[in-house]
């Protein structure tokens, strides 16, 4: 909690402005990182949704990937068919590529990112445990396939089908465009910083209080007066805006939005919720840091499986990542982070 | 006494086949201290639970103030101004202990989640406010100076008075606690013997469920007595004890010292 008087008041803060400078200077100093440290920042935003939506109020999802997939596609249709159609039919066809749409289009796809996540939320957070989980993998599984086209033409023709959408514009005020991706990386990374601090800000607060003590005993709360229902909608359709926007600064990244199950499936979804278990599902500040482990562990396997297995394939990177998602699981179970927060603790006591 | 607080009607719960509350009807007068007995299984908590809205009624009514508490939600119970403990301690263990007080200041504050988010001064005074009031009650239970423990790390007794701490927070007229004193020693008991006494001067009034029998008869108004879900009797210590179905319904348990003069 936040130390009402001295300077651990500012203890979030001060720890933002560092963190900020350091990522900061990944640009200037190890140039070779920053489309691993874009995909990163991308990655972290919807994990510290998946943070607050698990880590504290308690409620299992495994259909995340489809809110960052609404967020994506929401842009990529909008700055791709639907703002240059809307220009023609006002008769306005140089507006076919203002730079204020692809901002309309994030905004729109939180908006809408956000309906979606009320009304799946309403039925389907009264379920518990496995029966919620089922439901979340089952909604990532539909809005998947309908990405994909559902073999359905008039959707198809909405989500681009197997290829998706390309062509999907660099964002950009006035002529100053967030291009190339050393500018775009700051970008991410500001907004990374800013759901960092509003997540950390909503932790310590009367409503984080309320989303923790559902996790605590749901029964007690409610006995205190918190209203859980609206807390976990609440916190739920929170998660699925961080995600929304997340996937529209995707695809404006990747300039496509495309249907592959690494990036809004089922995979995806699974990928997610292991950066926040490894980043300490119950901690924000490890959201960013599980994100990390997870793009390199990946990276990692995908060069040192090879070398390893002469016929070394997809199926073993999945083997080799879920053997290592099991080992953190047995051995440290709020995550990574915290595990070596407390090992340095360990040590310096023992040292001590 | 200035009337009744909390009245049930054949307040009535079945669990599948088992009848745990029959039809069980009493008043709460405004400010007393009343106390519920009865052996294991009795339907004391089970009372607590349909009071406070955890469990749904199989039949029967609750009055709270003239109003009908029947389908309302636990928050909404809560709110009105009915708190409660639990027998199996339900403390926030993700909290420390001055959260968990914290916690209990919910209702009586207002702010969301934009407001938390942007830290707005609208957000950050009243969490200012919610800090002063939990100290408030954590002084209260004598724990102000555990206030940043995890809660969980308390000794037991002490995770009780902090439970007490947090449903007062919420400042409530009525206060129901499930065993309070069950697993506390002799100085813990006589301690919070005084603490509850002092609610009860404050103006609060409180629904104890005790097995400690000496405990109870020297704290309590008047006691009501429960078996086997049914109420079999209702009165002040002394007539209590020397009613017939009372001492029927306690033979056979070890813990009877309480009956004989
Ligand atoms: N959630 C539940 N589901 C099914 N049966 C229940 C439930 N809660 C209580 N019961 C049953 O209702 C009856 C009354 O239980 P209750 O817990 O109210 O007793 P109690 O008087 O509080 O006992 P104790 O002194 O042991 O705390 C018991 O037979 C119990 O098994
Ligand atoms: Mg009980």
């Amino acid at each position: 909690m936040i130390r009402e008087t001295g300077w651990g008041r500012y203890r979030n803060y001060i720890g933002v402005i560092i963190f900020a400078v350091v990522v900061g200077l990944v640009p200037v100093l190890a140039k070779k990182y920053v489309h691993v440290m874009t995909l990163i920042g991308i990655h972290s935003i919807v994990t510290m949704g998946l943070c607050l939506l698990m880590g504290y109020a308690g409620q299992i999802s495994l259909g995340q990937a489809a809110f960052y997939g609404l967020g994506a596609y929401s842009s990529a249709i909008l700055t791709v068919k639907f703002f240059p159609w809307l220009s023609v039919q006002m008769g306005q066809p140089d507006l076919e590529s203002w730079w204020v749409w692809p901002w309309v289009a994030i905004l729109v796809g939180m908006v809408f990112t956000a309906m979606v996540a009320y009304f799946i939320g309403a039925p389907i957070l009264r379920l518990r445990g496995n029966y919620l989980a089922m439901a979340t993998l089952g909604f990532g599984i539909v809005v998947h396939g309908i990405f994909k086209g559902f073999g359905l033409d008039f959707v198809r023709n909405i989500t681009g089908g197997g290829t998706g959408i390309p062509g999907v514009p660099r964002l950009a005020i006035g002529s100053f465009a967030f291009w190339p991706k050393e500018i775009y990386y700051y970008l991410v990374w500001a907004t990374t910083l800013l759901v960092l601090l509003l997540s950390l800000n909503i932790v310590n607060s009367r409503v984080g209080r309320a989303l923790r003590s559902v996790h605590g005993s749901e029964v007690a709360a409610n006995t205190l007066g918190i209203d859980t229902d609206r807390y976990k909608l609440q916190v739920l359709v929170l998660s699925a805006i961080f995600a929304s926007v997340a996937g529209s600064f995707y695809a404006h990244y990747m300039t496509v939005a495309a249907p592959d199950a690494h990036s809004y499936g089922f995979t995806a979804s699974v990928n997610l919720l292991v950066m926040a278990a490894i980043g300490g599902l119950a901690s924000i500040w490890g959201a960013p840091f599980g994100a990390a482990a997870v793009i390199l562990i990946k990276d990692t396997i995908r060069d040192v499986m090879p070398k390893l297995l002469k016929y070394a394939s997809g199926e073993h990177e999945i083997i080799a990542f879920g053997l290592i998602l099991v080992l953190i699981m047995i051995f440290m179970p709020d995550g990574v982070t915290v595990w070596l927060v407390d090992a340095v603790r360990r040590t310096r006591r023992r040292t001590a | 006494m200035d009337g009744t607080i909390l009245k049930t009607v054949n307040l009535r719960k079945e669990f599948g086949g088992v009848v745990a509350v029959m039809d069980v009807s009493f008043e709460v007068e405004r400010g007393e201290i009343l106390a519920i007995i009865g052996p294991n299984g009795a339907g004391k908590t089970t009372l607590f639970n349909l009071i406070s809205g955890v469990h749904p009624l199989t039949g029967g009514e609750i009055y709270f103030k003239g109003q009908r508490l029947n389908g309302l939600k636990p928050h909404v119970i809560s709110s009105l101004g009915i708190a409660r403990t639990f027998q199996n301690v339900q403390l926030f263990g993700n909290m420390t202990v001055l959260e968990n007080v914290m916690v209990g200041r919910h209702h009586r504050s207002s702010y969301g989640l934009l407001a938390a988010a942007l830290r707005l001064p609208r957000a950050r005074a009243e969490e200012q406010e919610i800090i002063a009031k939990a100290r408030e009650y954590l002084s209260m239970v004598g724990l102000a100076e555990r206030a940043e423990l995890n809660a969980l790390s308390l000794p037991f007794g002490q995770q009780r008075m902090l439970e007490i701490a947090r449903a007062m927070a919420t400042e409530p007229e009525v206060l129901m606690l499930d065993e309070p004193g069950a697993g506390l020693n002799r100085p813990e008991k006589e301690e919070l013997a005084r603490l509850v006494e002092q609610i009860r001067q404050g103006g609060v009034t409180v629904l104890l469920v005790e097995h400690d029998m000496e405990f109870v008869m020297g704290l309590a108004d008047r006691i009501i007595v429960l078996d086997y879900g049914e109420k079999i009797a209702e009165g002040t210590p002394a007539e209590v004890q020397n009613n017939p179905r009372v001492i029927a319904a306690y033979l056979g348990e070890e813990d009877v010292g309480f009956l004989r003069p």
